[in-house]
């Protein structure tokens, strides 16, 4: 916490340097006292819990947010950053996890937008030149496709690719990037840090966000870890292990191993469901989640996961097959699926599963209103102490049940979605990605409270593209691939080997 | 275990709602106004003027009320005029064929919540934005009650069905009560009935709405509905108080109930607002109006202060808003 480097480095000034960056936002202090040196060429991983001030310091890095005290340094020589200009003129380019692309213009006006060569007519614009200039910056990176491609028809690895090419052709010698895996597919991953070890020999550094211990391993030269605001200390990956770093990230021993009871005999056959395919892709899924159990969903992004979880709780439309549950046949919208019993807990949690401007008690009784009024009536103070109960119960951090939800972070806000479930006494729970952007803190809670559901005879699907994760919680997996189950694995068939081979393409 | 101190992203909300610190702003703002008028003019506190006012604000919240719901969820029907139009001519028509008033009222109603009906339908099963689809009925609905009337006015009603729009009870206009039956009855229903609820949830975000199981294209349907059928009952009472209808009489309905609903501090982004906002919203709408007449200013400054006020409120509803997030 002190201003001296803590570790010694082989370059001899960093390209980039913050020195006692404090920022403080009403009744929090986002960032308080924090150093933090980016020498050229290198990967420094920037590590932290949802809160401990990771996307504070980059909006200061940015220009986005004006720090209330500290100084920068570039080249050892003292600089202000007051706006987001200033940053681009050094050189700081940032790839937030939502890109800022404009989907109906073309990669090549996307790279040079508000940057545009002039045509030979004032006004216009030199359309020979600008996609020539970007095909030029999409060589650099390495990223082979055509520059009159419209943004809206990439996939989200491709976006990326652009907004990279984009910093690129601003000379950005410092790019940051928020969590860029984390809506990537495997083989996308390989091709971002392919990318990267390109960027690193030109010289260029990256400030890299990560929740990914296998990355912050992988791919990091340093690390900085963050808490509460405080520059905790700077290692060397060949100098910690994944433990010690967890422990600096929450300043508290957290059990990695997500335990499970497992139950010595699953119960009944809760869902069945028979031959499944839906237009959005899926076909010939079979599946069975018996009572008691955690049941995985694993495959690639895109092999169909959460169609099959949305063609189950009625969001989207089924073709043919059966979807039979606690012994019925159901098929319709999800106001149904939800009346009997199946609860989904979507993968976007902020677009799909909360009302953001509404109260943590108007999100949590939101499903339930039916079998808490059954008379119809609806009573603000009963909602509440309903609501009060379930903030004990999952330990929803929130000051109270009338907080917006919206203010609540990843993790207590992903509560609230499971919350709204367990109030309407839902018996299947339908996780999509129900991990993602949460720190580790809160990862095992949610894993002890989906636990303590099956044990009370409920059952979960799970999908998850964290194998670890799965191979730790699930009793069993089926693995997809292409819109398909491509196979299943027992419980002591359950390893990430085997989940990688069921789901990789077979090109 | 967890930390919490360090999870609180903001203070906590304070004791009083932001429904209700916005609410007691407009019924201020309201009080303002009178105070106001009744130092400029003389006659503003008379009796008399004070239930023209009132009386007026009435036949504005009748429409702004069902309006409420819809924006609600985030939704808009630009069609509540013309069907006034048309609900008031069929109820006339059926008034002078059968001689039945509450025939005639049976029937303004059950055309307005047969338009408000499809425009849900429209909106539910055919997807088409609420916007387009419900200014799409407006020409239907213009269309349909030009061809109807053919250039005719339908005059002179039983002096009991007059008694609707005109009469007084207790020394009170009638309407007034009426006001405050579906003031009540429209409070109550957003605010304590599960349907209530739900609209508020579709309004603040559909697509989580129906992935927490409400059925969102069943309560949009009735929530159109309502609106049609207040649009039939504003109709009844216009055809009882103006004694004649006439193909155009909703033309200058709809966008003074707009105004109502967005002065009352409903949100057209839908998930925020209130019903009684929208009665204080009306309220201020008419003493405007009613303080521009008596202070003899003339009718052509009206809406441009009508559009100064709705654009005054949206800002600092928006401001109070972000403040308080």
């Amino acid at each position: 916490m002190s201003d001296a480097l803590p570790i010694e480095v082989t370059s001899p000034t960093p390209l980039f340097e913050l020195r006692g960056i404090s920022k403080e936002f009403p009744g929090v202090k986002a960032l308080d006292d924090v150093s933090f040196a980016v020498y050229p060429g290198e990967v420094h991983m920037l590590l932290g819990e949802n809160g401990a001030g990771k996307s504070s310091l980059m909006k200061v890095l940015c220009g986005a947010y004006r720090a209330d005290a500290g100084e920068f340094y570039y080249n050892g020589e003292r600089v202000a950053i007051s706006s987001t200009a200033d940053a681009q003129k050094l050189g700081i380019a940032v790839i937030f996890q939502e890109f800022s692309l404009v989907p109906y213009l073309d990669i090549a006006q996307n790279i040079f937008l508000g940057r545009e060569p002039k045509g030979r007519i004032p006004g216009t614009i030199d359309r020979r030149r600008i996609l020539a200039d970007a095909r030029r910056v999409l060589d650099t990176i390495g990223f082979d496709i055509d520059p009159s491609t419209t943004v809206d028809k990439l996939g989200v690895a491709q976006q990326q690719m652009v907004e990279i090419a984009k910093a690129i052709s601003q000379n950005a010698r410092i790019l940051v990037m928020d969590e860029p895996t984390a809506a990537l597919s495997d083989r996308e991953t390989e091709l971002l840090f392919a990318l990267i070890a390109r960027l690193k020999a030109d010289g260029v550094s990256i400030v890299y966000i990560s929740h990914r211990m296998a990355e912050v391993f992988a791919l990091g030269d340093r690390i900085t870890v963050l808490r509460d605001g405080r520059r905790i200390d700077g290692v060397r990956p060949a100098d910690v292990t994944p433990d010690q770093l967890v422990r600096m990230m929450v300043g508290r021993n957290v059990d990695m191993t997500y335990p499970r009871h497992f139950a010595d005999k699953p119960g009944d056959v809760l869902l069945e469901v028979k031959g499944l395919a839906a237009p959005t892709g899926i076909s010939d899924i079979n599946i069975e989640v018996r009572r008691g159990e955690i049941v995985g969903l694993c495959g690639l992004v895109g092999s169909g996961r959460s169609e099959v979880a949305r063609a189950i709780f009625g969001a989207d439309p089924v073709t043919s097959g059966e979807i039979i549950f606690d012994g019925k046949s159901i098929s319709g919208e999800p106001d149904l699926a939800a009346r009997r019993g199946i609860a989904l807990i979507p993968e976007s949690r902020k677009s799909e599963g909360l009302a953001l401007l509404r109260s943590v008690s108007d999100n949590l009784v939101v499903s339930a209103l039916r079998k808490l009024f059954p008379s119809g009536l609806f009573d603000q103070r009963s909602a509440q102490r309903t609501s009060d109960a379930l903030i004990r119960q999952l330990r929803i951090a929130t000051p109270s049940a009338r907080q917006t939800v919206g203010l609540l972070s990843g993790g207590n806000q992903q509560k609230v979605v499971i919350g709204k479930w367990l109030a309407a006494g839902s018996k299947l729970f339908i996780f999509d990605e129900p991990t993602r952007g949460i720190d580790i803190g809160a990862k095992s809670e949610i894993f002890a409270l989906i636990d303590r559901l099956v044990a009370e005879g409920a059952a979960a699907l799970m999908i998850s593209s964290e194998q670890v994760e799965i191979c730790h919680v699930c009793d069993r997996a089926y693995v997809m691939r292409e819109g398909r189950i491509a196979g299943h694995l027992t419980h002591n068939e359950l390893t990430e080997e085997n989940i990688v081979r069921l789901g990789m393409h077979h090109a | 275990m967890t930390d919490i101190s360090k999870e609180i992203i903001a203070p906590p909300r304070s004791f009083l709602s932001q429904d209700a610190i916005q609410l007691f702003y407009r019924l201020l703002a309201a009080l303002l106004i009178c105070a106001v008028l009744a130092v400029l003019s003389d006659s503003f506190l008379s009796l008399g003027n004070i239930l023209n006012v009132l009386r007026q604000a009435s036949l504005t919240f009748f429409i702004a009320s069902g309006l409420t719901l819809v924006v609600l969820t985030a939704g808009l029907d630009l069609s509540v005029g013309a069907n006034v139009a048309l609900s008031a001519c069929i109820a006339g028509t059926v008034i002078h064929k059968t001689g039945s008033p509450a025939l005639g009222i049976l029937t303004g109603l059950a055309c307005g919540g047969i338009v408000g009906l499809l425009n849900g339908i429209m909106v539910t099963a055919l997807r088409i934005p609420s916007f387009i689809a419900t200014y799409g009925m407006l020409w239907v609905l213009n269309g349909l009650t030009y061809w109807y009337m053919a250039g005719e006015t339908l005059h002179g009603f039983p002096a009991g069905f007059r008694q609707i729009g005109s009469g007084y009870l207790f020394g009170l206009p009638i309407p007034v009560y009426l006001l405050l039956v579906f003031l009540g009855i429209g409070t109550f229903f957003a605010q304590r009935t599960i349907w209530g609820q739900e609209i508020y949830a579709i309004g603040a975000n559909p697509v989580a709405a129906r992935l927490s199981g409400i059925p969102v294209a069943r309560r949009l349907l009735l929530v159109y509905a309502v609106s049609g059928t207040m649009a039939g009952l504003a109709s009844i009472i216009f055809l009882s108080r103006l004694n004649s209808a006439e193909a155009d009489i909703g033309e200058s309905l709809t966008l003074p109930a707009i105004a109502a609903v967005l002065i009352g501090g409903t949100s057209l982004f839908g998930g925020v607002g209130t019903v009684f906002g929208t009665f204080i919203g009306a309220l201020i709408l008419t003493l405007v109006l009613n303080g521009m007449n008596l202070l003899s200013v003339s009718a052509n400054w009206q809406p441009l202060v009508t559009g100064i006020i709705v654009i005054l409120a949206v800002w600092l509803d928006m401001k109070t808003r972000r403040r308080a997030q």
